[in-house]
């Protein structure tokens, strides 16, 4: 099963004339149209061997004012926190708190005291994204492919209408649902006492599943819905029962979808930090609560920087993983998962 | 122009348009400008006619709004909102469990605050880090020294210069919701004890190093305040013993403890009071064994954007009309004699708020040495994290 990646732009709409500024293109067909232009600007940059050089100047400085915002924007606010991450890394914390210039390893020999947050995390940051898969799959094959189309839009709503209300707001509602005058006094109405559902990695998940859901559905969704039925068709009409078409044509071709999706889901959870922290109760820790505490409390922060940099280095090595196995799945490179 | 209005002006056209080009060359301030020209005094009458502006003036511009650090349930939100009446500035609350952290937001600057409230213990390493300025007395009428209990005020004042000004004074107890936990509890030491049997995954501690450490070492016989590496790995192997049968570790153990979610968590004064008056089977104790007896003070930070309005909320809160509503509301005991007068008996007869003074005296209050002790720091932090 192969898949090609699509032209990242959009094709001009069919039947525009070739205007003034499309007559210069060496595009053939190629209108004034943005996409167009802008296809045309990348184009140039990369096989630009048929444009003048003068036009080829212009274009290209064209293309740096246009990308110059977004690097500037990732330079100050990602690169350089990084680099400065890194450098607090090896320095030690000040006697009362914060960081003091030095050149130790220190912190990372010291990496171990927080393994058991590495451990919680590792486990369950991809155990919730797997949760949220098999949650969502089910709705996101409903919504594109059996809702009726007339009430597919609204649908759609109800998956997204929650995302507007803050997380922090929904999940406080979680602790009422779980703490005791919630399920467990429902549970002690029929004879189950003391039950403890707060608090505790159940809890956690929980949150996670439901705090993730949307995020899951949608892209799973949108590759449902680009699902060519006449596949299915051709399936049906060469006797496959419907179980057999979803796994041998559905499901293969929504996989780079759902690679992503997991991906990107386990990627936001490795960070995550409020879902522990509210319905964990502090003891089901995360690294990122780790984070916090050596932050605010501890006030370490080159400890803190030590396991940040480890936790994105996790982060690096989760994505090369999960990009071998995508590819491997895929049988082609040609696959992105973030 | 009439005659009478050119002789009575405050200011002559003349002179207005002059001193208003001083004050756009900058060689003079706003507030001469004002002064000069009376243009701040008719503002401010203006202001003070009902309907037109709605806030009283004050010698100094207060702004609309202040911010305000402070700990879980520790103020009467009508006081805000009686303040806000007044002055026309909205008080923005935010909520920390403990010192280490508004101490970590402070080093860390923009804070925002214009005020917050740092304990006794604290005060010390603030002032030496440049963090807090001296309070300007003058800016507090309402607050008088003499009136205040020395043995809870003395941490405010170093070398003869008033750093912080207290709010209230308390200790640091158990409270045990006797509807669900049986077993008495009268010490740290059957606290850690019924935490990891009766009442099992129902037991709180707070987020906060120095109680949760400081129990765990009164527990085991130590000093609340010990920063001995032998002692603290006690403490540690105790705390990370227990650790799996504790509900949650969160300093506000209020919402946990009303639910019942919680049946037994460290506890101060103020909330025990709170907790006890609205439920009653909630009882408030005093470890027989030591712990934490605490004043939690008023301070300024040096970082403060509108220390105006700072100041004037200290010097409301100052007032013992206005104290002695806070203190009903959070539970707290007063270090202020002036305040004392005033509460009900029915409130300084509660021995949760004023307990006997043999039920304090195992008590300790809390040393300098261990808001910065980094053995202590990553004790908390590794026990959390375990």
């Amino acid at each position: 099963m192969s898949k090609v990646r699509p032209s990242p732009w959009p094709s001009p709409p069919a039947g525009e004339g070739t205007g003034a500024a499309g007559s210069l293109s060496p595009f053939e067909g190629e209108s004034d149209w943005p996409a167009g232009r802008m296809r045309a600007q990348f184009n140039t940059r990369f096989n630009g061997l048929t444009m003048r050089a003068a036009k080829n100047t212009k274009r290209n400085l064209v293309t740096a004012a246009l990308v110059a915002p977004a690097a500037a924007w990732l330079c100050v606010f990602l690169v350089l926190p990084f680099i400065a991450m890194l450098v607090f890394a090896f320095c030690e914390r000040a006697p009362e708190g914060g960081y003091q210039a030095a050149f130790t390893f220190a912190q990372f020999a010291n990496l171990p005291t927080r393994a058991a947050a590495f451990w919680n995390t590792l486990m369950l940051a991809p155990a919730g994204a797997l949760l949220c898969l098999l949650v969502a799959y089910p709705v996101a094959y409903y919504l594109a492919v059996r809702a009726n189309p007339r009430y597919r839009l609204i649908l759609v709503s109800l998956v997204v209408v929650p995302f507007w209300t803050s997380l922090l707001v929904r999940t406080y509602a979680w602790m009422y649902i779980l703490g005791s005058r919630g399920i467990p006094n429902l549970l002690a109405m029929i004879g189950i006492e003391d039950v403890r559902m707060l608090n505790t990695p159940g809890a956690v998940l929980l949150g996670i599943v439901y705090g993730y859901l949307p995020l899951m559905i949608m892209p799973i969704y949108v590759s449902l819905e680009k699902l060519d039925r006449r596949l299915l068709e051709a399936s049906a009409d060469l006797g496959a029962k419907p179980v057999s078409s979803f796994f041998g044509v559905t499901l293969p071709l929504s996989l780079p979808g759902v690679m992503t999706d997991v991906a990107l889901v386990t990627i936001l959870l490795l960070g995550e930090y409020l879902i522990p922290q509210l319905l964990g109760g502090g003891k089901v820790f995360f690294i990122g609560n780790a984070l916090v505490d050596l932050f605010l409390q501890s006030r370490n922060w080159p400890f803190g920087s030590a396991i940040a940099v480890t936790l994105v280095a996790v982060v690096v090595v989760v994505l090369m993983v999960a990009m071998r196995i995508a590819w491997k799945v895929a049988g082609t490179r040609q696959v992105d998962l973030v | 122009m009439t005659k009478w209005y050119r002789e009575n002006a405050p200011i002559t056209a003349e002179k207005l348009a002059d001193e208003l080009m001083r004050l756009k060359r900058g060689s003079v301030t706003r507030r001469h400008f004002l002064g000069v020209t009376g243009l701040g005094l008719a503002t401010a009458v203006l202001a003070r006619a009902p309907g037109l502006f709605n806030a009283t003036a004050f010698a100094e511009d207060l702004g609309t709004q202040m911010s305000l650090a402070t700990w879980p349930n520790y103020h009467d939100p009508a006081t805000f909102e009686a303040f806000k009446a007044a002055t026309g500035v909205a008080v923005e609350v935010n909520v920390f469990g403990s010192n280490e952290e508004m101490l970590a937001k402070l080093q860390a600057g923009g804070t925002g605050w214009d005020l917050f409230v740092p304990t006794n213990y604290t005060i010390s390493t603030y002032a030496k880090l440049g963090l807090i300025d001296e309070l300007d007395l003058s800016k507090l009428p309402n607050y008088d020294a003499s009136t205040e209990n020395a043995r809870f005020t003395n941490e405010g004042v170093i070398d003869g210069k008033t750093y912080a000004v207290p709010k209230n004074w308390g200790t640091t107890g158990i409270a045990v919701n006797s509807a669900k936990i049986k077993k008495p509890v009268t010490s740290w030491k059957e606290f850690f004890e019924v935490a990891m049997a009766e009442a099992d995954g129902r037991a709180m501690v707070h987020d906060y190093q120095l109680t949760t450490i400081g129990n765990a070492l009164v527990s085991l016989g130590y000093s609340f305040n010990s920063v001995k590496p032998d002692e603290l790995a006690k403490a540690e192997e105790l705390l990370i013993k227990v650790k799996p049968h504790l509900y949650a570790i969160n300093s506000d153990y209020q919402p946990s403890m009303r639910a019942t979610d919680a049946w037994m968590t460290m506890c101060w004064t103020n909330d025990g009071a709170q907790l006890n008056r609205d439920m009653p089977e909630i009882q408030f104790v005093l470890g027989k064994d030591g712990g934490e007896i605490w004043s939690d003070f008023y301070a300024i930070p040096k970082s403060a954007a509108n220390k105006a309005a700072g100041y004037a909320l200290l010097n409301y809160l100052m007032t013992p009309e206005n104290a002695v509503k806070e203190h009903i509301a959070n539970g707290a005991p007063t270090t202020d004699s002036r305040v004392l007068k005033l509460l009900p008996a029915d409130v300084t007869s509660n021995k949760i708020v004023y307990p006997d003074e043999a039920a304090l005296t195992p008590l300790e209050f809390g040393a300098a040495v261990t808001l910065t002790d980094p053995g202590r720091a990553e004790l908390m932090a590794r026990f959390k994290s375990a």
